[in-house]
C-alpha cells in the first residue's frame, strides 16, 4: 500500500475548482513527481495533504490511515514534512536557528520548557552540510538568496526525520549544479526509504529523478505513469502546449459565456521553465479554471 | 404586547444602522484584508462634522448630509487607504491592529481638541413627524434608517454584482491574484472600498446620533458591533452581515426593555454587542492557518547578559537616587511609570516578541490589582497568586478563540475590556461603582514596605527581574519558538507545532506579567477603584509600548515614563488634552510598522557613540569590556563566511542582533526569502 494516497480530492474557492477529482499515490522510497501548468492545483494539492486546506471533498489517506479531518502539527508528527512554493522560512532567525528551532518542536514543546538544553548543534549542522548550505549557517534567514531558503526549508523539515517529504518547487533558485546536486540528494532521501512527492517545473530534474509523474491540469490528474509514458502522452502536450501535435487547428478549452477569461491555452508557457510568469491579463486562462 | 412592538421596532432601527456600519467594515476588510478598528471612531468623527456642519454653521440638512456623506467621509476614507493603510494587508495583523488602533486614539484625540466636551445635541431627521402604527409611535427618523439600510444593501448588491469595478471587488475577496489576472486594479478597487466603508460608517454615525448623542466614546464602540455583526458572516458575507447586525439589534432593544433594573443582570445590557460577539466567535469553525504572506523581519535587539544586568542595575541605582530625592506625590508618579513600564513588558512578551495585540492590557493589571485586594494577603505569596489568577484569565480569554487567528483574539481582547470595565469591575463585588478599595502594602518575609521611597524601589527591582527574565527567555528554546511562529505559523504547523496551546499559554502568561504589575500598583496606592482600569486606556498604553519599541525592555521602561507622563500634562494643559490623544494616535500611524521603536533608534544612537568615542575611554578605564565583543566576533566571522563585506550591513544587521530593517519586506527584493519568484 502507497504511503500516501490522495482520493478523490476536490477543493473549491467559491466559484474555482480548483482541485477537481483528484487521485494520485506516493511510494516508500520512491521519488514522486507532480506537474503540470500554472494554476493546475497542485500547491493547493499540497495544502490539502499537508492539512493547512480543508477539502471540498475527498480524502487522504497516510501511513494506512485516513488524515483528512487531522490538524496539520499532528499530521506532521506522523511523519509528514513540506516545503513552501511562496518561501515560510523564519525571517528573523539566522539559518542556524531556524533548523534548530525545528529540531526542538519534533522534540516537543515539552521538552524544551524542561530544559533539556536545545538541539544538539553538531545535528543541526550536520543537516545544513547536507543540503549544501553550511556556508550561510550563521546569516538571517531573510538575507540569503531564494534558491538557499528552499534548500533551508528542505533541512528544516528533516530535522523532524519526515517519512513523507511533500516539495512545492524545491529547485526554482538554484543554477544548474546546485540542481544536479539536489538530484542527488533526492535520491539520496528516497534511498532511505522516504517517499518523496515533488511539484516542480524544471522538467530536466523531473524527468531525471522521479520514479513516477502525475500530470494535474484543471485540478484533475490527465496521465500517470513513469517519465517516458508521460512525455510522449498526447493528453499532457495537449495540456501543456494547449493543443495536442495531431489536431493543430482545434484549440482546447474554449472559453465559456459566464468565464471569458478561460479562453485558449496556446500562449501557456513552454514546460521546463522556472521564470515562467504568468500569461498576460486578459488573454490568458484562468487558472484551475472553472468548468 | 404594543411595549413588545416598540422594543421590536427600536431593535430594527439600531439594528438597521448596525448593518449599515457593519458593512462598510466588511467591505474594507474583505477587500485589503485590513480591519480598521478606527471605523466607529471614523463614524464618530463624522457625526461632529455634521454637527459643525449642520447645528454650528447653520447648513441647510440636505446640504450636510451631502458634504459628509459624498465629499468628507469619501475622501478621508480614500486618504486613509492611500496614506495609512495601504499594504498592511500583506504584512502581520499586529502591524495593522496597531496603525488602526493608532487612527482611532487620534480620532478621539482630534475630535476633543476640535470639539471639546460641551452639551451638543443632534435632532432626529424631520423630528415631530411621528405616525403612529399599530399602537405605538414610529418615528420618521426610525423609518428612514430602516429604509436606508435596505437602500445600502440594494445598493452594495448592485455595485458587487452589476458593475465592472464591483466585480473586481468580489475578486479580490476571493483571491487577490485572480483579480489582477482579470486586469483589475488593486489599489483602485481597495482605495474605492474604503472610500465607500468610510462613507458608511459616517451614515451609521449620523443616523445613530440623535439616539446615542454626541459622544467620543460611544460611537467609537459602535465598531465592536458592527465587528459582532459582521463575525455572523465571517467577515465576508454581506447577508450573513445584516442578519447579524438585525439580530444584534433586538438583542441589545429586548435586553434593555426586559432585563431587571437592578444586580447583575442590569449591567449586562451594556455589553450585549461584547457578550453577542463572544458567543458567535464561540461558534466559528477552525480557521485555516494563512500561507504566504508577508512576513515581518524585525528582532528584538538582544543585549549580552552582562550588559542587561549591568543597564538593570543603574536603573535600579537611578530609582534609588530619585526615591530619596522626591517627595510623596512624585513618588506615587514613579510609581505609576513603574506599573506601566512593566504592563508594557508583558506587551513585550505578546506583542515584541510573539506578535499578538492585546487590546486590554490594563485590565488585566486591573483583575491583579482587584485579586490583591480581595485576597487580602499583602506578601510574595499574595502577589504571585493575584498574578496567577490574572493569568488564568488571559488564558481564558484567549481559549475561546482558540481555532482562530490573531485578528479574532485581538478583537475579542477589546469586547472582554468592555465586558470587565462595565459588569465586573463596577459591580458591587468588585470595586463597586465610582468605588475604591483599600490595598495594603506588601511585606517581604514578614517586614512591610511601609515607605514610598522603598516601595518605588521594589517595583523597580521587580520590572528588572521581569525584564532580565524576559531576555532569558528571548535567547532560549522558548523564544525561539516564538520568533518562529510570529514569521510564520504556517510553517510552524507542518512542522509539528501545536500553535493554538502555546498561544493561550503566551497570553496567559502575558496577562501574569500584567497582573503582577496593577497587584503592585493596588500596594502603591493603597486604594484602587474601576477608573485606574479603564478598558480605554489600554489603546494609548499599547500605541506607546510600540512608538518606544516593543521589542526590547528599554522600550518598555521609556513606554512606561511617557505613559506616567501623559496625564500629568494633560493636567497641566486641559486645553491640549485631545490633542496629545492625537499625537500619540497618529505618531503611532506613523511609526507603528516599525514596532523596534524609538528605542531602536536610542541603540543606534548608542553604538554610534560608541564608535566615535567609545575606544578612547575604554582606553582610559581598562577594565571596561567592548560592549557586545561575542557577538562583533561572530558578526565579523559571519561576514567572511559569507564573502561579501558589505552583505549583512545591508541589510541593517548589527552587532548586537538588532535590525532597522522596516517590518514590511519589500516585496521586489531580489535576494531574501521574501522575494517569492513566480506567481
Ligand atoms: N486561497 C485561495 N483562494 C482562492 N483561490 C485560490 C486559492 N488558492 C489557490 N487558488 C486558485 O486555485 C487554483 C490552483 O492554484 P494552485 O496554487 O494550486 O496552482 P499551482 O498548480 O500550484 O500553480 P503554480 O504552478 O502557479 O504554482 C488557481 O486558480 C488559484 O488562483
Ligand atoms: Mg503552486
Amino acid at each position: 500500500m502507497p504511503l500516501l494516497e490522495v482520493d478523490h480530492v476536490v477543493v473549491q474557492f467559491g466559484g474555482v475548482t480548483a482541485v477537481n477529482e483528484a487521485c494520485f499515490a506516493a511510494e516508500a522510497g520512491r521519488v514522486t513527481g507532480l506537474i503540470g501548468p500554472n494554476g493546475a492545483g497542485k500547491t493547493t494539492c499540497f495544502n490539502v495533504i499537508s492539512g493547512l486546506q480543508k477539502p471540498t471533498r475527498g480524502a487522504v489517506r497516510f501511513d494506512g490511515r485516513k488524515v483528512t479531518s487531522v490538524p496539520v502539527h499532528r499530521r506532521s508528527k506522523r511523519g509528514m514534512g513540506r516545503t513552501f512554493q511562496r518561501l515560510e522560512a523564519f525571517g528573523s532567525l539566522s539559518v542556524r536557528d531556524n533548523v534548530r528551532v525545528a529540531a526542538d518542536i519534533h522534540r516537543g514543546v515539552l521538552g524544551a520548557v524542561r530544559g533539556l538544553g536545545s538541539s544538539s548543534r553538531g545535528g543541526v549542522d550536520a543537516l545544513l552540510e547536507r543540503v549544501g548550505i553550511a556556508a550561510y549557517a550563521d546569516e538571517r534567514a531573510d538575507s540569503i538568496p531564494t534558491g538557499t531558503a528552499r534548500l533551508l526549508e528542505l533541512a528544516r523539515c528533516l530535522a523532524g526525520d519526515p517519512k513523507l517529504l511533500l516539495l512545492d518547487e524545491p529547485s526554482s533558485g538554484l543554477d544548474e549544479t546546485e540542481t544536479d546536486d539536489f538530484g542527488d540528494l533526492l535520491r539520496d532521501l528516497a534511498a532511505e526509504g522516504r517517499a518523496i512527492l515533488m511539484v516542480e517545473h524544471d522538467m530536466d530534474l523531473v524527468m531525471g529523478v522521479c520514479d513516477e509523474i502525475h500530470v494535474l491540469d484543471f485540478g484533475s490528474v490527465i496521465a500517470s505513469g513513469t517519465p517516458q509514458e508521460v512525455r510522449g502522452d498526447a493528453a499532457v502536450q495537449k495540456a501543456y502546449l494547449g493543443y495536442a501535435p495531431e489536431d493543430e487547428a482545434e484549440p482546447a478549452h474554449v472559453g465559456s459565456a459566464e468565464h471569458p477569461a478561460e479562453s485558449t491555452r496556446t500562449d501557456l508557457p513552454v514546460l521546463s521553465d522556472d521564470t515562467t510568469v504568468l500569461p498576460p491579463v486578459g488573454a490568458g486562462p484562468l487558472p484551475g479554471g472553472a468548468r | 404586547m404594543s411595549s413588545f412592538l416598540a422594543f421590536t421596532l427600536f431593535g430594527l432601527f439600531s439594528g438597521a444602522a448596525y448593518a449599515i456600519a457593519a458593512s462598510g467594515l466588511v467591505l474594507t476588510y474583505s477587500t485589503t484584508r485590513v480591519f480598521n478598528i478606527a471605523h466607529g471612531a471614523l463614524g464618530m468623527v463624522m457625526s461632529f462634522v455634521f454637527w459643525d456642519f449642520s447645528v454650528r454653521q447653520g447648513m441647510p440638512l440636505w446640504l450636510a448630509l451631502f458634504l459628509v456623506l459624498f465629499v468628507v467621509a469619501p475622501g478621508v476614507g480614500w486618504f486613509i487607504q492611500r496614506f495609512v493603510t495601504r499594504g498592511l494587508g500583506e504584512g502581520p495583523v499586529s502591524v495593522s491592529l496597531v496603525v488602526t488602533v493608532g487612527l482611532l486614539v487620534g480620532c478621539i484625540g482630534l475630535a476633543t481638541q476640535i470639539w471639546p466636551p460641551e452639551p451638543r445635541s443632534v435632532q432626529p431627521f424631520f423630528p415631530g413627524s411621528d405616525v403612529e402604527l399599530f399602537g405605538i409611535f414610529v418615528t420618521a427618523h426610525q423609518i428612514i434608517t430602516i429604509a436606508l439600510s435596505g437602500v445600502v444593501a440594494v445598493g452594495l448588491y448592485v455595485l458587487l454584482n452589476r458593475t465592472r469595478i464591483g466585480t473586481a471587488m468580489r475578486a479580490s475577496v476571493d483571491n487577490p491574484e485572480l483579480l489582477k489576472l482579470f486586469g483589475g486594479k488593486p489599489e483602485q478597487v481597495a482605495a474605492l472600498s474604503w472610500a465607500v466603508g468610510t462613507s458608511l460608517a459616517a451614515l451609521a454615525g449620523v443616523l445613530l446620533v440623535s439616539t446615542v448623542g454626541l459622544d467620543y466614546y460611544a460611537l467609537t464602540l459602535l465598531v465592536i458591533n458592527a465587528y459582532a455583526a459582521a463575525m455572523l458572516g465571517r467577515l465576508k458575507s454581506l447577508p450573513l452581515t445584516f442578519l447579524g447586525a438585525m439580530s444584534l439589534g433586538l438583542i441589545t432593544s429586548y435586553a434593555s426593555g426586559y432585563l431587571p433594573t437592578d444586580g447583575l443582570l442590569n449591567s449586562v445590557r451594556n455589553v450585549v454587542p461584547a457578550l453577542f460577539l463572544f458567543v458567535v466567535i464561540v461558534a466559528m469553525p477552525q480557521a485555516q492557518l494563512r500561507i504566504g504572506q508577508v512576513k515581518g523581519i524585525v528582532s528584538a535587539p538582544q543585549p549580552s547578559l552582562f550588559r542587561a544586568l549591568g543597564w538593570g542595575g543603574a536603573l535600579l541605582l537611578g530609582v534609588a537616587f530619585l526615591a530619596t530625592a522626591f517627595g510623596e506625590s512624585k513618588l506615587l508618579l514613579l510609581g505609576t511609570a513603574a506599573t506601566y513600564a512593566m504592563v508594557m513588558l508583558s506587551l513585550v512578551l505578546l506583542t515584541g516578541y510573539g506578535g499578538h495585540v492585546s487590546l486590554a492590557q490594563l485590565t488585566f493589571a486591573g483583575v491583579g490589582a482587584l485579586a490583591y485586594v480581595k485576597l487580602e494577603q499583602a506578601n510574595l505569596v499574595g502577589l504571585a497568586l493575584s498574578a496567577l489568577i490574572a493569568a488564568g484569565v488571559g488564558a481564558l480569554v484567549a481559549l475561546p478563540v482558540i481555532r482562530l487567528t490573531g485578528l479574532y483574539l485581538a478583537l475579542s481582547t477589546l469586547a472582554f475590556g468592555v465586558i470587565m470595565e462595565k459588569m465586573v469591575f463596577q459591580a458591587e463585588f468588585a470595586f463597586g461603582f465610582n468605588g475604591t478599595l483599600g490595598a495594603e502594602r506588601l511585606s517581604v518575609l514578614g517586614v512591610t514596605i511601609g515607605s514610598t521611597a522603598a516601595y518605588v524601589w521594589v517595583m523597580a527591582l521587580f520590572f528588572v527581574l521581569m525584564g532580565l527574565a524576559l531576555l532569558w527567555l528571548r535567547r532560549g528554546t522558548l523564544g525561539r519558538m516564538l520568533i518562529a511562529l510570529r514569521d510564520s505559523p504556517a510553517a510552524c504547523g507542518t512542522l509539528g507545532l501545536d500553535a493554538r496551546w502555546f498561544r493561550v499559554g503566551l497570553f496567559g502568561l502575558s496577562a501574569g506579567m500584567a497582573g503582577l504589575a496593577g497587584a503592585l500598583y493596588a500596594g502603591l496606592r493603597g486604594s484602587v477603584g474601576a477608573a485606574e482600569f479603564q478598558y480605554f486606556n489600554s489603546l494609548p498604553l499599547l500605541l506607546l509600548a510600540v512608538v518606544f519599541g516593543v521589542t526590547s525592555v528599554t522600550g518598555a521602561a521609556l513606554g512606561g515614563v511617557g505613559l506616567m507622563l501623559l496625564p500629568v500634562f494633560q493636567s497641566s494643559n486641559p486645553s491640549a488634552a485631545g490633542l496629545i490623544f492625537a499625537v500619540i494616535g497618529f505618531g503611532a500611524v506613523a511609526l507603528g510598522r516599525d514596532p523596534n521603536g524609538l528605542a531602536n533608534q536610542l541603540f543606534k544612537l548608542g553604538r554610534l557613540l560608541d564608535r566615535r568615542f567609545g575606544t578612547k575611554v575604554r582606553a582610559r578605564i581598562p577594565v571596561l569590556p567592548a560592549p557586545g565583543e561575542a557577538q562583533r566576533r561572530m558578526h565579523a566571522e559571519a561576514e567572511a563566511n559569507a564573502g561579501a563585506e558589505p552583505s549583512l550591513t545591508s541589510v541593517g544587521l548589527h552587532a548586537d542582533g538588532s535590525v532597522d530593517v522596516p517590518l514590511i519586506a519589500d516585496p521586489s527584493r531580489e535576494v531574501g526569502a521574501h522575494a517569492a519568484p513566480r506567481g
